[in-house]
């Protein structure tokens, strides 16, 4: 077959890929379509990978079937052995991972002519195009590296997850950016000094691991969304230097499911962006006195059999899930109670807050994980709805996204003035599982624990709910 | 291909991402997220040209280095979508 003929078939190949993937996250939309999304995506990417394998510039297969072989294991175990409550931190990996490998491509692509845009048949050569594209290539790659590592090692507790503000943070990260695209623009000029290259990186490095380290454990939710798109830019990057199709449509693909998923979750708490990123939110943590003013004589405290009580006499029960029933393992725990419920024709639904857990959806995946039907999980808008004509709510280790101090949007020192809330005080009976009066992320205390509708229950969720479950039981 | 045609296909790519994804439901928001995420994997293959065209020592490090990361990725992240999918799909009788 003649090479012009062979590269359209590649080239038609790649563009079968492309369709699988946007076809794949089309059926992503629905559970019951999206097993198949993923599987069609999976098989786009096993073409893509299997034409590229035909390429006859390859001269030997050992590295890149060791490199299958290792890689392979390496994911293949993550993905089996990742316990559900971790996998904001598997995903922070992974796209960490993909940021590295477009960055290191673009760094081979810079020594290994094979790779440089033809410009005549026969004649490679590093255009302006592809040493720009090497740059933005390596300046998000890394990024996305160190990013994604320092929110694996948050989310992981191998470091605070609390916001480390350093002074003049904003001058050293803006210090760095200018840094690295300066060294950029001298490898445009001067392609054939690698090391500049490295300098790129190893600026964007750091830079990564600053943009990172200021921001807390709660805005995880919109980390992620952002480093996953990044980790989309940078693929994208790559099809510029290599003047692939795939990888530009691909990495543009996921450049765009990020970027939504990061407006969503800034939305869902009111916030812009730049906040989020650079506010250092979370920092300030409430003063006793300020608890005390709010606390003070209103809390009442509730025992597990007294919620089997009241339980036994409500039609509708709703469980507000947060970060803490996945800190404590309470999922199967709630999964016993929900079932115990629906068995006395009690309603049940779970009201999920966009930013509740770590990541988008994290809560969803570990009600999914227990066995929780997806209709019984309700979004924001469906569960506030219906909290009026709610017997009982259950706040399993869920805070900020219920604080009705939210609705107080004159005050400007409220860091979650104007975020939407799960009306939980609304319903008749709010019960909150909770080991102390500790505030939230925010930092903030929250009047819901003093509302006359409001019951806590000192104690750690799981066992918690255990509890209720044992009580009701006996009843 | 020129820099304006490849500029051209990113930018409607970005287009029809944004079409597709945004009728994901919240439920699905993390499968969604690392099922993009192996997607972004698709860099495998230039990973795989740049090991196998051996050109000098360091772009064959690179090259091994740069599939070992991809395909960590792209398994790693199929895999774990599937794992948390087939969570979702087996409820129906709930």
């Amino acid at each position: 077959m003649s090479e012009t003929l062979t590269q359209a078939l590649v080239n038609l190949a790649y563009v079968v890929a492309a369709s699988l993937f946007i076809f794949g996250l089309k059926l992503l939309s629905h559970p019951r379509t999206a097993v198949r999304g993923n599987l069609l995506g999976a098989s786009g990417m096993l073409l893509a990978i299997v034409v590229t394998l035909l390429d006859r510039h390859i001269v030997g297969f050992e590295l890149i079937i060791a490199g299958f072989v290792i890689g392979g294991a390496i994911g293949a175990t993550l993905a089996a052995r990742i316990p559900m409550t971790a996998m904001p931190q598997l995903v922070a990996l992974f796209n960490g991972f993909g940021g590295a490998a477009s960055a290191v491509v673009a760094g081979a692509a810079l020594i290994d002519p094979t790779l440089q845009p033809e410009v005549a048949p026969g004649v490679r050569e590093i255009t302006l195009q592809f040493s720009i594209a090497t740059v933005f290539s390596g300046l998000i790659g890394a990024v996305t590296f160190w990013g994604s590592l320092v929110a694996f090692g948050k989310l992981q507790g191998l470091i605070t997850e609390k916001p480390v503000l350093l002074p003049g943070r904003h001058a050293i990260n803006l210090l760095l950016l200018l840094g690295s695209l300066a060294l950029g623009a001298l490898l445009v000029g001067a392609p054939q000094e690698f090391w500049l290259y490295w300098a790129v990186v190893a600026a964007a490095s750091l830079l990564g691991v600053l943009l990172v380290i200021p921001i807390g454990g709660a805005d995880m939710p919109v980390v992620i969304s952002l480093l996953n798109s990044y980790s989309g830019l940078a693929a994208a990057a790559t099809g510029f230097v290599l003047n692939n199709n795939a990888l530009i449509i691909s990495g543009s693909l996921v450049g765009a499911a990020g970027l939504i998923l990061t407006n969503l979750m800034c939305k869902a708490m009111n916030r812009s962006l730049p906040n989020v990123l650079f506010g250092g939110v979370g920092a300030v943590v409430a003063t006793a006195q300020e608890q005390e003013d709010i606390y003070a004589g209103k809390v009442k405290a509730t025992s597990p059999e007294e919620v089997a009580m009241l339980l036994e006499g409500a039609r509708r029960v709703v469980f507000v899930p947060g970060y803490g029933m996945a800190v404590a393992q309470a999922q199967y725990a709630a999964r016993d109670l929900y079932q115990l419920l629906e068995s006395k024709g009690i309603e049940v639904e779970f009201a999920i807050h966009p930013v509740a857990g770590r990541m988008p959806g994290h809560m969803n995946v570990l009600l999914a994980e227990v066995d929780i039907p997806y209709d019984k999980l309700k979004g924001l808008e469906e569960s506030n709805a219906l909290f009026p004509q709610t017997d009982v709510v259950i706040v399993v280790g869920a805070n900020d996204v219920v604080n009705p101090m939210a609705r107080d949007v004159n005050d400007p020192s409220n860091p979650i003035a104007g975020m939407p809330i799960l009306e939980v005080d609304k319903a008749k009976t709010v019960v909150v599982i909770k080991r102390s009066l500790s505030p939230g992320f925010a930092g903030i205390p929250n009047p819901l624990f003093a509302a006359d509708n409001t019951l806590m229950l000192f104690a750690d969720a799981k066992q918690a709910l255990t509890e209720i479950v044992a009580a009701l039981k006996e009843s | 291909m020129d820099f304006i045609t490849a500029l051209t296909i990113f930018v409607l790519a970005m287009f029809a991402g944004f079409e597709v994804i945004t009728k994901v439901p919240p439920i699905l928001h993390t499968p969604l997220m690392s099922g993009a995420n192996a997607i972004s994997g698709i860099t495998i293959i230039g990973a795989i040209l740049a090991a196998g065209t051996k050109y000098t020592t360091l772009s064959m490090v690179l090259g091994f280095l740069a599939v070992v990361f991809a395909t960590i990725n792209v398994v790693g992240g199929f895999a774990v979508t599937h794992r948390m999918l087939q969570m979702f799909q087996g409820r129906r009788r709930g």
